[in-house]
């Protein structure tokens, strides 16, 4: 269609509502952060009781040349590579189960799943300590193993903390992904069938192909969330874990930053944090214009 | 087009090029004698008897100040630092008269939050323990009245010491040896519940061994976290984490109260713990069962110095109401309600008389008092004292060593590196 002199102008007019909420709601914050992050801002500073000072990139460089930072950093990345990866094997799976099941059972997986869903994260968090409690535990009663601390060693405690994340998140990547295996048209599957294709066939060159928007969308959402896990690891590590074992990016933000008024130095961490979020969808995305995939 | 959107983002641009900040709360000038006394106070575990002897000083204030009313909020302790940099932040919202910890003075101080106290009209002041004074005190002026004070002994069950009999220690040398009979003994129990973030219960160690957190240098603080001595208490406090002692599973991640709670559900035979834990051990499986000591030093018949904690009231800044603000606190914080609040809560006096009057009445303080008089120590006085502790430098310290293998070395050097970049920031 030949565009006129006059519609990028209506089109923008239309545009604007949006526009002004996105940059209200998005922009802003973003701009303070990113202002914030430049200049030395403590609690002090923020109640006026003493000056600005502008320090341009020192708080990056006071970050990037810690040590701690890198290291929190990649136990980050691997602590949401495996959330990730878990999130999307246990939806995925629970939803082929549900398109195979009776109506009943299928029923009783997704009210538990939406449970899972709905319960708040600090009481879901709280209710894993209390299930995995040393002496009082539940399953230290089943297992016969009282005394054991689930979030004494580093590894066996991430270990709790990655399967609660897992918990709370698989039913959105199982319900998005019912709903895609649902909508796939039955005259594709039949005409799939009818060529001989096997089910392992069936599932890899149809159905797979036809849910990678879906699974798209979820995988992006998975990484951004687990990246961003604050409360599991902040409430069932009791802050961190044995000696800071356990932290993670925000948590550590927190810590360092925020909880000890050094509001400048947190802010360049969440820049920080967004940059390496944006970074991390548009490879993933670009992968996939790669492959084949119109967007 | 593309020009008017340039430009306006680059005027937004220029006219908000700083991050915000508050008017602070500069004092008002204002010094209104009747309306609303807003005060808060800290929660407690069992806030009741506190909230009565509060509710008795507001009907004596109100009775005495016609057209003023008293409005108390009881803030949580977890909450505090969020609570009070909000108040700092909005003048609008912060109290007039505010119980805060005495660790959190200088950072307040610094924030801008309190005023300024002249305790010179008031005549039951000189009776205030100047050592304890000092913990509501920066750069010679005084910010905080001290509303009581807590110091921490050694806790240890008398049923469990006479079985196996034994003698408390004599020297803090004897403690880890001690505690490993005991637990050689009844392998049920803690030989002495030591938490590896219970930061003022391992402290007196670093004290007695002559170690110290930090030294004043000038105007700054060094830390002294990695000297000889205070590797040498770090040592002996983690030694006590240990599978024949305090398992580290069980123990390291305990706090200070983690640690007496153990002691409180009869599952640890020794304890460092406060005189403000007497009330709730008395209500426990414990009760009946234990006695208190002084910590002890180096040597036999020393003290190891504990930690000066405890809690002061200070006046806002910011507050409209400076005149009632002061008699409210003087009235709260005097020699009549001290007694109270004591009978009510078990909270240490911090007037000398009135120390020395409820310890004659109540023999079971006497441990508490000769460690508060054989001297104690404070935290460094300083606004960045409130990010070392948010960043748990010392509890990591803890951890590190008993738990996570450290040697002491490597992590002494890695906390007084973490603490002189806080100080000097």
């Amino acid at each position: 269609m030949p565009t006129r002199r006059g519609d990028g102008r209506i089109a923008f007019a239309y545009l604007t509502p949006a526009l002004l909420v996105l940059v209200g709601l998005m922009g802003y914050p973003i701009y303070q952060l990113v202002l914030i992050s430049l200049f030395d801002y403590g609690q002090e500073q923020v109640s006026g009781g003493a000056p600005l000072t502008f320090l341009g990139l020192g708080n990056y460089t006071t970050l990037l040349a810690n040590a701690r930072f890198w290291a929190v950093l990649g136990q980050t990345v691997g602590f949401a590579a495996v959330c990730v990866v878990g999130t999307l094997l246990v939806g995925t799976a629970l939803a082929v189960l549900a398109t195979r099941v009776r109506t009943w059972a299928r029923m009783t997986l997704f009210l538990a799943a939406l449970g899972a869903w709905a319960t708040p994260a600090v009481a879901g968090s709280t209710i894993w300590l209390f299930l995995f409690d040393a002496n009082f535990g539940f399953v230290n009663e089943v297992l016969g193993t009282t005394g054991f601390s689930w979030t004494y060693d580093k590894w066996v405690a991430f270990g709790l903390v990655a399967a609660q994340v897992i918990w709370c998140s698989f039913p959105f990547v199982m319900v998005t992904l019912y709903a895609g295996i649902k909508a796939i048209p039955g005259e594709v599957l039949e005409a799939a069938a009818l060529d001989g294709a096997s089910t392992t066939r069936t599932a890899t060159s149809v159905i797979l192909p036809l849910l990678r928007p879906l699974l798209i969308v979820v995988t992006i959402q998975s990484i951004i969330w687990d990246f961003k896990v604050f409360t599991q690891i902040y409430v069932m590590t009791n802050g961190g874990g044995i000696a800071g074992r356990n932290l993670v990016l925000n948590v550590y933000a927190y810590q360092q930053a925020f909880a000890a008024s050094e509001y400048g130095l947190g802010a360049s961490i969440g820049v920080v944090t967004t940059v390496l979020l944006l970074i991390v969808t548009a490879a993933y995305l670009r992968a996939l214009r790669r492959s084949g995939e119109a967007l | 087009m593309r020009f008017v959107v340039a430009a306006v983002v680059g005027a937004a641009v220029l006219a908000g090029c700083a991050p915000v900040q508050s008017g602070g709360t500069a004092p008002t000038g204002v010094d209104e004698q009747t309306g609303q006394l807003r005060v808060w106070l800290f929660d407690e575990v069992n806030r009741g008897p506190k909230e009565a002897v509060v509710k008795e000083a507001i009907t004596e204030f109100q009775q005495a100040h016609q057209g003023v009313t008293v409005d108390v909020q009881y803030i949580q302790v977890q909450t505090r630092a969020e609570r009070f940099k909000a108040a700092f932040s909005d003048p609008k919202s912060a109290p007039d008269v505010a119980e805060f910890g005495n660790t959190d003075l200088a950072g307040y101080v610094a924030g801008g939050g309190f005023a300024e106290l002249d305790l010179g009209q008031w005549s039951e002041s000189k009776d205030l323990l100047p050592e304890v004074l000092d913990t509501g005190t920066v750069d010679g002026k005084v910010y905080g009245v001290p509303w009581y004070v807590g110091v921490r002994a050694l806790y240890y069950r008398t049923d469990i010491f006479q079985e196996l009999n034994i003698q408390p220690p004599a020297t803090l040398d004897e403690i880890a040896p001690l505690a490993r009979k005991i637990r050689a003994a009844k392998p049920d129990l803690l030989g002495i519940s030591a938490g590896g973030k219970y930061t003022y219960g391992a402290m007196p160690f670093v004290w007695a061994n002559g170690g110290d957190i930090a030294k004043k240098d000038g105007d700054n603080y060094v830390s002294a976290i990695d000297s000889a001595e205070s590797k040498a208490g770090l040592k002996q406090y983690t030694e006590l984490l240990a599978d024949d002692i305090c398992p580290p599973a069980q123990c390291a991640a305990n706090g200070g109260d983690a640690s007496v709670e153990a002691f409180r559900a009869g599952k640890a035979a020794m304890v460092v713990g406060g005189d403000f834990n007497r009330k709730s051990v008395d209500a426990s499986t414990a009760a009946g069962k234990y006695a208190v000591v002084p910590l002890p030093g180096k040597k036999a018949g020393e003290i190891a110095p504990a930690f000066a904690g405890g809690n002061l009231l200070g006046v806002m800044k910011g507050s409209e109401r400076k005149t009632l603000a002061n008699q409210f606190l003087q009235l709260l914080g005097g020699k009549a309600y001290q007694r109270k609040m004591f009978d009510a809560m078990g909270n240490m006096p911090t007037f000398g008389d009135v120390q020395d009057e409820v310890a004659k009445a109540n023999p079971v303080l006497e441990p508490f008092i000769k460690t508060l008089n054989a001297g104690t120590k404070f935290v460094p006085v300083t606004p960045n004292w409130a990010k070392v502790d948010a960043q748990a430098v010392l509890p990591n310290l803890l951890q590190k060593i008993s738990a996570a293998g450290e040697d002491v070395d490597t992590a002494a050097k890695a906390a007084a590196d973490e603490m002189n970049a806080a100080f000097s920031s």
